[in-house]
């Protein structure tokens, strides 16, 4: 290993790439890379139980089922073996691995186009609609413009902490468009940081945060009905 | 209470802000704005409320277990892969 890489900070260096193969990654990632070369079952094991699930998730906007999805990915996990040794290390691992299930997914989802169903097809058109339970003042009111006409119901806490919820979320999260879906599942379920979400998805900060919103958004909208108070 | 004020911020502008406003991503003026009328607010806190019970409650998802079926074929994978390689 090339001694300038412990200075630290090396990963910020631009010219850093001069070091060798990996210089610019994280320590951590830069080991991981070297376990899964040497062929360190463990590891490689660990990864998939880290990130398989999230792929998933991401790749069901594309296609059709989480069957098909399940696939796209073990064909993933095949393009990221195979591609790891070629890997130089200029993003995160993560987010090389998500850009490799991305187009993977994209690939699937071309082929499969006419079997997806409409509604992974929506677009952003409903989203007034969907915030019908409440509503605000017309832009001219002469007190409030702008303000609540019929204010969110108080949630009960513990309709959020039942099953159920998981169930309404993950049905809501499956029906977003892909890209507020994968942006979704990266910051909130999985709870990557911004600039990883960024790197892996190929957008700018401003941008996954507009999709986050919507996405959100939606996520609260689809639980509010079933989680406000029931008045006796 | 008296007529809000342009300046204001109204609840369905505040709504929309608040994922930049949980991420720090705000300018300055905003921020206060939003603190401001979070302060004499119910509806809004509310929905703050609600919305950061969704970021929690979404995070719960992650917990599934991986079926061992996925984990053997994907450890034949990465053995296949070894020899192939």
């Amino acid at each position: 290993m090339p001694a300038a890489v412990s200075s630290g900070g090396s990963f910020e260096q631009p010219d850093a790439a001069q070091d060798g193969p990996l210089s610019l990654l994280s320590p951590e990632d830069r080991e991981l890379v070297e376990h899964l070369r040497s062929g360190d079952e463990r590891t490689f094991l660990s990864l998939v139980e880290k990130n398989h699930r999230a792929m998933v998730r991401a790749a069901m906007g594309f296609v059709a089922s989480e069957a098909v999805a399940e696939e796209v990915v073990q064909e993933a996990w095949v393009g990221i073996l195979q591609g790891l040794a070629k890997f130089e290390g200029r993003c995160p691992l993560r987010a090389w691995m998500f850009r490799i299930l991305i187009n993977c997914a994209k690939m699937r989802g071309g082929r499969e186009a006419r079997s997806v169903p409409f509604s992974a097809l929506e677009t952003e058109d409903a989203e007034g609609e969907r915030r019908a339970v409440e509503s605000f003042r017309p832009p001219d009111d002469p007190r409030w413009p702008g303000h609540w006409a019929k204010g969110p119901e108080r949630w009960a806490d513990e309709r959020l902490a039942d099953a159920e919820a998981l169930v309404r979320i993950k049905a809501e999260i499956e029906r977003l468009p892909p890209n507020q879906r994968q942006v979704i599942t990266l910051r909130d379920i999985e709870d990557w940081d911004s600039a990883e979400v960024c790197e892996a998805l190929g957008i700018s900060e401003a941008n996954q945060r507009v999709l986050l919103h919507r996405a959100r958004t939606k996520v609260r909208q689809a639980l509010a009905g079933w989680a406000a108070e029931v008045t006796p | 209470m008296s007529v809000a004020r342009p300046e204001e911020i109204a609840c369905r502008q505040l709504v929309e802000l608040l994922t930049e406003f949980l991420e720090g991503a705000l300018d300055e003026p905003t921020r206060t704005r939003v603190e401001q009328h979070l302060v004499w607010c119910p509806g809004c806190t509310e929905y703050l409320r609600q919305f950061r019970a969704t970021i929690g409650a979404s995070r719960r998802l992650a917990e599934d277990d991986l079926p061992d079926r996925v984990k053997e074929n994907l450890l034949d994978a990465f053995r296949h892969w070894r020899h192939g390689s």
